[in-house]
């Protein structure tokens, strides 16, 4: 097992009697690729500024192999950070930008040459050495802000958003080429994003946010297949989410009828949230159903479609790669692997389902994504 | 189409009020004030009028770094205050550029003549009376003090507009304070610094009107001595022969400027 290296001890931070963060515990294991992941104003952000040292908690302690480390400046942490939309120096160049931390350390020329150099070529950017940031794609400067910060060889690497300006193709390409940068130098990534598909191809752990506190924390398999609520059960992916009883262990009731689940531990008839993805639901014709239900929409999505079904007033939404017109009578089968029971929470009945669905369903309120023109200050 | 159309005011303007008379000036620089045959005997006088050249220069120079050493803490504590409080303080910047620089020129003669209000303070105090004008010292003060404005607003301008993201990354990278602001700060506020120096010395180099009122009776600068051959001398010919000589001076000296700030595009735009 890694060893842990940095934790979070009860951190509060409140702005303008506003609480940001609500007694965030959390550690971080050396050599782990953990992202913060959640909705924007979530306190995602502020988290990464307090261990970079940008912003001291109003409370609670942070501490880096033990030590405490409130007060240490970001100029003497061993950390170092890809900013959102790079924060580039555009007086210098390409070579002199990543040299940057490298000449404040006085490292020899000509180690210096070398170490910069190699980053270069981590990052595919040689020949690029003498353009100035300006002159440069937002890939190209979004690698370049990667190699400025690794090549100071931090024992932790904070990245807030870096893919956030980028499209979607280019995007892809990054999230992989982060991974193996990760890999291959054996440096912690503390990763901050509102997408839930970049958390779960990157990461080692994934930590979801919202409103200041953490909703859960586990491998990106622990948080898509057992979301601990409504929440995160809808943040990562989609979820048709009812109102269920827990009968006893292995059965729960909705719909008026007993299911077989693989959940158990609920007092009896405990109210429950049920969460069932789209694309496990097994569509039958009606007489072998567990339920039946008339599609009232059909999308299509290139690998599947996207259909809406009205099961008795309440619509889910199902994954399937057959199609059924608007209007046809089907049912589906749930096997018990399929069905997982939540505890309610503060977020139950906010969200699951699919009544007023629209093809816009999947855009998280994302404000922080704007334009990628409109970031670069150059007259 | 459209906006070319709509430059032509300006151009036309440019032609009548700039061209026009800049080629006049070209001509009066070479021809003879009596005859008006063409000569190059007004450039050949300019030897004489070496030293006030070199003078004026120096005191402009002077000047100019003065206001941009008390110019930018000013500039960078504007840049830095609240949004309220920049309003307020640049509009203390700019507020006595509303009233006449001839009447402050001649406020600061009573403040500092042998019978002002300065030395009849000291006066009172058995001090001076203290040589506080007419002297090159004087020039100089009244210099910064009637142009520092011009290196505020530019320099305020390039500190306000830079990315605070910037400082966040270089303290990410190792910087202390300090070189924070020797590493990142003040490199990018180059292009304010050459164009406050610009606004600053051009019209400095030029003036006539604070040697006059402030400097000592052989203190006078390039624009007193071109000012006299139109007023006094009736020389206008060699008047505009200066003009041109101290136009090109000027030329060199903003490019000298550009050269020591790196390549710094669009210096002069802010």
């Amino acid at each position: 097992m890694s060893k842990e290296l940095i934790r979070l001890v009860d951190c509060v931070m409140v702005f303008d009697d506003e609480t940001v963060l609500d007694s965030i515990n959390l550690y971080f294991n050396d050599k782990e690729f953990l992202t913060l992941l959640g909705p924007s104003g979530c306190g995602k952000t502020t988290t990464l500024r307090i261990i970079g040292g940008f912003q001291k908690p109003t409370s609670g302690d942070i501490l880096f192999d033990g030590v405490r480390i409130n007060d240490v400046p970001p100029h003497k942490r061993k950390i170092n950070t890809v900013f959102q939309k790079y924060a580039l120096f555009p007086h210098l160049n390409v070579y002199e930008n990543v040299a940057f931390g490298l000449r404040l350390q006085k490292i020899p020329e000509k180690e210096l040459d070398a170490r910069v150099t190699e980053m270069l070529e981590l990052v595919g950017l040689r020949g690029f050495e003498h353009r100035k940031p300006v002159s440069l794609s937002g890939g190209q400067q979004q690698r370049v802000a990667i190699a400025r910060a690794v090549v100071n060889r931090p024992q932790v690497l904070l990245l807030d958003e870096p893919l956030g300006a980028l499209d979607l193709r280019l995007r892809k390409d990054m999230q992989n080429e982060l991974k193996r940068i990760q890999q291959q130098l054996g440096i912690t990534f503390i990763y901050v994003t509102h997408d839930q598909e970049e958390a779960l191809a990157m990461s080692d752990t994934v930590v979801v946010m919202d409103h200041g506190r953490i909703q859960q924390i586990g491998t990106p398999e622990d948080i898509y297949n057992e979301p601990k609520n409504a929440f995160v059960a809808n943040f990562i992916g989609e979820s048709n989410i009812l109102d269920g009883i827990m009968l006893e262990d292995y059965a729960v009731e909705f719909f008026g009828r007993r299911f077989v689940c693989v959940d158990k531990g609920f007092a009896p008839r405990e109210p429950v949230d049920v969460v069932i993805r789209p694309e496990d639901i097994d569509i039958l014709p009606p007489d072998s159903g567990h339920l039946c239900g008339t599609v009232t929409n059909v999308t299509f999505k290139g690998i599947h479609y996207d259909i809406i079904v009205d099961f008795k007033g309440f619509k889910w939404l199902i994954q399937t790669t057959d199609f059924h017109a608007v209007g046809s009578y089907i049912g589906i089968r749930l096997n018990p692997e399929d069905i997982h029971v939540m505890p309610k929470s503060e977020y139950s009945g906010l969200f699951g389902d699919y009544s007023s669905y629209s093809e816009e369903y999947e855009e998280m309120g994302d404000p922080d994504a704007d334009a990628e023109e409109e970031n670069s200050d150059e007259e | 189409m459209r906006n070319r159309f709509l430059a032509t005011p300006y151009l036309i303007w440019m032609i009548l009020f700039v061209l026009v008379p800049l080629a006049v000036v070209v001509y009066f620089a070479f021809t003879d004030v009596n005859s008006g045959a063409l000569t190059l005997h007004n450039i050949a006088r300019m030897g004489n009028y070496l030293s006030i050249f070199i003078k004026s220069i120096w005191l402009a120079l002077v000047s100019a770094v003065i206001c941009l050493v008390v110019g930018y803490p000013v500039a960078y504590f504007i840049a830095k205050a609240p949004a309220g409080l920049q309003r307020f303080l640049l509009m203390l910047i700019i507020l006595p550029m509303c009233i006449s620089f001839l009447l402050r020129t001649m406020a600061w003669v009573s403040l500092l003549e042998d019978t002002g209000v300065i030395n009849n303070f000291l006066g009172m105090l058995g001090i001076g009376p203290l040589p506080l004008i007419r002297n090159n010292a004087a020039i100089v003060l009244g210099m910064v003090y009637n142009y520092l404005p011009y290196m505020i607003l530019p320099l305020y301008t390039v500190l306000e507009k830079m990315d605070p993201r910037l400082i966040e990354a270089a303290q990410d990278l190792g910087c202390d304070d300090m070189q924070v602001f020797t590493k990142v700060t003040l490199p990018m506020s180059a292009p304010g610094i050459v164009s406050g120096i610009t606004m600053v010395f051009v019209p400095a180099v030029s003036t006539f009107y604070i040697s006059k009122k402030l400097g000592g009776t052989d203190a006078a600068l390039i624009g007193d001595v071109i000012e006299s051959q139109f007023k006094a001398a009736y020389n206008p010919n060699f008047g505009a022969a200066l003009s041109l000589v101290l136009m090109i001076l000027i030329f060199i000296c903003i490019g000298l400027t550009n050269r020591v700030s790196g390549d710094e595009k669009g210096a002069m735009l802010v």
